[in-house]
């Protein structure tokens, strides 16, 4: 009887099945990360054989060593670059989430406000930014704060329309819940609106930390003197195409790194909202 | 107490045609009164309950509660809605104490207070859960504990047992008799369950549907304290039959 615990756990996982198990869990965690990168291996070597086999000329595709090659021999500027971009990026990111939170807070609060604003907001999603870009560098001047603007322009969107729709998801009873104890407007709004709306305000965030790069790089293309974006038309007008090759696969390295980095914020910091999400899909 | 006075109330569908809920309610409930409500669904009970939570406005009519009007919602009610309605980003504690957060009054014995909430509805160990990791019946048991907590005056109660088995929801019915017998309070109980509302109640308010009225209110003459052998009285079956009379009345009708 003294093993009696012994014998119930061995029963329930026999000693000999226990490593195949391990391995089946540790391959379950690797998964998400091992495959993809073994699609991209495999792509890349496929792209290495394919141009030195059709021996296609390099300012048309240029082979990856060939890429990395070149990237490394100026990798002190492309690092200065990476890092110009990185700036722009998150600065109209974090001037995107200050915009959004209180203008998607401000739109679901009155109905009259959210008329007068909704217009405006189709407005200026409707105008490619592309186009707007030089507008904004001629009235700001070319310098970071009309990267940042146009990088905001890009970005808050998504985030302004995922934090609202949170807001107005939350179910009828709690708001009820609220009222019956009495809730003020501000009580209603922090304890029980936004903190609802968390998943939705991070399916926003990540949407607009994407769409940060790109309007990074938008905004490098007319008016900057660094960055990733200025670097590639940099080296597409000379034909160093390796080069602006280089700084394209730096710039989605960088897309899916912040992404990533915003999952985890929420799976640190929220992780009920990364939960719910999960099992909503 | 609490004093429903000619009270109707009529909503507006989407097609904008008139859905008459309750019509000419009146009902005297005096304090510490056990009032337990049956009735058909859709018959008006949840409605009824709002209107004396003070979450909408009766259309004609008023309630008055120590002869004061009910324009909105009061601190010293405590409501257990017909569906858990928990906060799902809190753990069951905090969920708990949310009036408290609310309303001021958060502080250790306030927590002591919800922990012992807790165990007595058989949730001890669940404290620091999160809603989605409790079934339904759980759900609704940490609901009750919430409108507790502040220790109100009043109970509005909506059908608080609807989502738990049979034997817990004898244990919860015995258990929520004892808590009103330590801190007696005003209580208002829908109920779709005649035995029930029988064992609970002072009186039954028997109510009938389409519009929704007050067809009948029974007075339950059992002795308290309550136990379920006195099912077999006969008071009790009198009470009973006599509910179910209206009911059936009706359908047959
Ligand atoms: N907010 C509302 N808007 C429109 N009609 C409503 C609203 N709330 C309730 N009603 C209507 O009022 C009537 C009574 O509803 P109520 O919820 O009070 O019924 P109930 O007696 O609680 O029913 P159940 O036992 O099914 O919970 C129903 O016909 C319902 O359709
Ligand atoms: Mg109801």
């Amino acid at each position: 009887m003294p093993n009696a615990s012994v014998d119930i756990s061995s029963a329930a996982a026999p000693p000999e099945r226990r490593p195949a198990r391990r391995v089946r869990r540790l391959w379950a965690g690797a998964r998400p990360v091992v495959l993809p990168l073994a699609v991209v291996v495999v792509l890349g070597l496929a792209w290495e054989a394919a141009v030195r086999f059709f021996a296609i000329p390099e300012f048309l595709l240029p082979a990856p060593s060939l890429i990395y090659s070149e990237i490394m021999a100026i990798r002190g500027p492309i690092v200065g670059h990476t890092l110009a971009t990185l700036q722009t990026t998150m600065l109209g990111f974090g001037v995107s989430l200050a915009v959004s939170l209180p203008l998607a807070v401000a739109i679901t609060a009155s109905p009259a406000i959210a008329n007068a604003v909704y217009p405006l907001l189709v407005v200026t999603q409707s105008v490619p930014k592309v186009a707007l870009a030089p507008i904004l560098v001629v009235v700001f001047g070319a310098g970071e704060t009309s990267r940042v603007l146009v990088t905001f322009l890009v970005a808050f969107f998504p985030l302004v329309i995922s934090i609202a729709t949170g807001l107005l998801a939350v179910p009828p009873e709690l708001v009820e819940l609220g009222r019956s104890l009495k809730a003020t407007r501000l009580q209603e709004l922090f304890r029980i609106r936004l903190p609802y709306a968390v998943p939705f305000v991070f399916s926003g965030l990540k949407l607009s930390i994407t769409f940060s790069v790109i309007g990074a790089v938008v905004g490098e293309f007319v008016a900057a003197e660094r960055g990733l974006g200025y670097q590639i038309l940099a080296a597409t007008a000379f034909f160093r195409t390796p080069i602006a090759f280089g700084a394209v696969i730096i710039l989605s390295a960088m897309g899916i790194i912040l992404f990533q980095a915003v999952v985890l914020i929420e799976r640190i910091c929220f992780p009920w909202s990364a939960q719910e999400e999960t099992s909503r899909r | 107490m609490i004093e429903v006075a000619g009270v109707a109330k009529t909503f507006e569908a989407q097609d904008g045609s008139a859905v008459p809920a309750l019509a000419d309610a009146s009902l005297a409930i005096a304090r510490d009164e056990f009032v337990a409500i049956v009735g058909p669904s859709g018959c008006g009970k949840s409605t009824l309950l709002r209107l004396v939570a003070g979450l909408m406005r009766p259309t004609r009519g008023a309630i008055r509660i120590d002869g004061e009007e009910v324009t909105e919602p009061r601190a010293d009610i405590g409501i257990v809605f017909q569906a858990p309605t928990l906060l799902p980003w809190a753990t069951v504690l905090s969920n708990v104490l949310f009036p408290l957060r609310i309303l001021g009054g958060l502080d250790d014995a306030a927590e002591a207070r919800a922990g012992a909430l807790l165990a007595l509805a058989g949730l001890a160990g669940f404290e620091r859960k999160m809603p989605r990791e409790l079934s339904g019946g759980m759900q609704q048991r940490a609901a009750i504990c919430r409108a507790l907590v502040h220790d109100p005056r009043i109970l509005l109660m909506d059908e608080p047992f609807g989502a738990l088995d049979a034997l817990t929801r004898e244990e919860m019915s015995l258990e929520l008799l004892r808590i009103w017998t330590e801190r007696p309070k005003t209580i208002l109980f829908v109920t779709h369950s005649v035995p029930e509302a029988v064992l609970l109640a002072d009186r039954v308010v028997v109510m009938s549907a389409r519009p929704g009225r007050i067809a009948d209110i029974v007075p339950v003459a059992l002795p308290r304290p309550r136990s379920f052998d006195q099912e077999s009285s006969a008071e009790f079956q009198a009470c009973a039959q006599r509910i179910r009379g209206h009911i059936f009345r009706r359908r047959a009708a």
